[in-house]
């Protein structure tokens, strides 16, 4: 056991586990992620607190995650390689081990082009691989990136990475995420999964390598809100593969006069029971942004609930 | 060669406000290769700024030169007796240039024509684009002769990130994935083995992060 967090234990545990995703507030308002916490509170086994997403201002993953466990949740603490180097981030995560922080994803972030500051310098010093071979260094080794020795109290992190299986080239998706498990990677999540077939020949690329049983692969899902949102995500933004059929299938809903987000939540659920029979796959990490509170009834119907309690 | 590409006029206007007598300098390398600094430019941005200039009733007096480069002492030294001539010299050079007449002339006020935009090739008939990041580190022999600091948006080292779909960026469908372009070109070399192993943290100090940069070779100097 490396951090002894609870998300750790429950796929140490070899049950099926659930994160959650909760984006911070553009503004100050710690109120904000108390509200969505109780939401997601009880429904998940951790939640990954974004850093400043899709490049825009948002109050720090850090400070968020802060908030979050004085709510009862333990988060998954969200790093980027675009705003910091790698003092800052060392820094940042000697800081965020000492009050308390177990899991942490490690992600070479979002372009800047995207976000509401795209004059800004993307720092990307490091890579999301080098950075969690810098933060298991650390963790395992007791040594900085610059291999002077850390004295004293290591940060102890349950190490994530993000994995792609949309994006291409597809060849090459398995390998990278096993130079991510090399690099220090003990759990995975995805990219959303709407694309069950290519996620299944991604899965048996990743079986091929062996690098699932190296590390915890949780399937990224979210239940699409609207007809918009699914073109949207199909058409623009990359690495996002939606077929057509999700869109037709809301579409059928609302041509019913059926409630279009009922149907998100149908096919999210869809999603999780396929994705639990695949072999290899740990959990699901679950990321209904500014949509926290369609999280317990996706666990629910998914029979994701009660969360276990591991000790 | 450096790319660069001519100010707006409006910008280059707002710089010589007052100024009666300029030297406006072009250079015959890289920016003369790439029509924005040469000899043709420094005749076509004096006639507008004479123009536009007379139009507002203030004319000004504008002198034509082009230096073979800008970046050598022997070149600048032949203005030696005249810069005092001036109010100021537009050199339509990179920021090289611009740096070097201002290093050289303390006394003459140097102002730059152009933006210096890269160091790049040219594609086609008037298409250019970046091709080195100047790193100080050259990466090229493991990434197939293509370069991820100076064509991956995220400068990635291990491989394209999530946002790479039908050979593309994520930040423009006008931008190339660089890392798949890398992809393609190691299988067709049978070297997809490189992408394996793990790339290190790289050393920025020899880049811009290090200071300015400077090579000293004793084996050259007289």
């Amino acid at each position: 056991m490396k951090s002894g967090s609870n998300l750790e234990k429950v796929l140490k545990s070899g049950q099926f586990a659930v994160t959650g995703e909760l984006g911070p507030p553009k503004n100050a308002d710690a109120e904000v992620i108390r509200t969505k916490a109780r939401f997601l509170k009880g429904c998940v086994d951790a939640v990954n607190i974004t850093d400043c997403q899709t490049a825009i201002v948002r109050m720090s993953s850090i400070a968020s995650s802060v908030i979050l466990m004085e709510e009862g949740l333990e988060p998954v603490t969200q790093m980027t390689c675009r705003d910091r180097n790698r003092i800052a981030i060392q820094s940042d995560l000697l800081g965020a081990s000492a009050l308390g922080m177990k899991n942490l994803l490690c992600l070479t972030g979002d372009h800047h082009k995207f976000g509401n500051h795209p004059n800004a310098v993307g720092v990307f010093d490091m890579d999301s691989v080098q950075l969690l071979q810098m933060v298991k260094n650390m963790r395992d080794d007791k040594v900085f990136q610059c291999g002077e020795e850390l004295k004293g109290t290591e940060p102890k992190f349950f190490l994530g990475a993000a994995a792609n299986p949309f994006a291409d080239p597809f060849e090459f998706r398995a390998l990278r995420l096993a130079k991510k498990v090399v690099a220090g990677a003990q759990f995975v999540q995805t990219q959303l999964v709407y694309n069950l077939e290519k996620f299944t020949a991604w899965m048996q690329a990743v079986r091929d390598l062996g690098v699932h049983e190296q590390c915890y692969i949780m399937a990224g899902v979210t239940p699409p809100k609207s007809i918009g949102m699914a073109k949207y995500m199909k058409n623009n933004v990359p690495g996002l593969d939606v077929p057509d059929e999700v869109i037709a299938r809301l579409k059928g809903a609302k041509d019913a006069k059926k409630d279009v987000r009922e149907e998100g939540i149908n096919i999210c659920v869809d999603i999780i029971n396929q994705v639990k029979e695949i072999e290899g796959v740990a959990g699901v990490h679950i990321m209904a942004i500014e949509w926290e509170s369609a999280v317990p009834e996706i666990a629910k119907r998914a029979g994701l609930l009660p969360r276990p309690s591991v000790s | 060669m450096i790319v660069g590409e001519r100010k707006p006029i409006q910008e280059i206007v707002g710089m010589l406000k007052g100024m009666k007598k300029i030297l406006i300098l072009g250079c015959g390398g890289c920016v003369s290769v790439c029509s924005a600094g040469g000899e043709k430019e420094v005749e076509i941005l004096a006639s507008i700024l004479r123009i536009d200039r007379k139009k507002g009733g203030e004319p000004i007096e504008t002198v034509e030169k082009t230096l073979t480069r800008q970046c050598d002492t022997e070149y600048l030294e032949g203005l030696k007796d005249e810069a005092g001539n001036y109010d100021a010299i537009l050199s339509m050079a990179c920021g090289v240039g611009v740096n070097y007449l201002a290093d050289m002339y303390p006394k003459t006020p140097v102002l730059p024509a152009l933006n210096t935009s890269f160091m790049g090739v040219s594609e086609e008939q008037g298409v250019w684009s970046e091709r080195c990041a100047g790193c100080g580190d050259c990466v090229l022999d493991r990434t197939g002769g293509l370069c991820p600091i100076a064509r991956c948006s995220k400068r990635l080292l291990n491989g394209p990130c999530g946002g790479s779909q039908n050979g593309k960026c994520e930040i423009s469908p006008n931008v190339a994935c660089v890392w798949q372009l890398i992809y393609d070109r190691l299988k067709g070399l049978n070297q997809l083995e490189k992408l394996k192993d793990i790339f290190p943290v790289k050393d920025w100090s020899s880049s811009l992060h290090g200071g300015p940069r400077k090579i000293v070779r004793e084996d050259l100097k007289l």
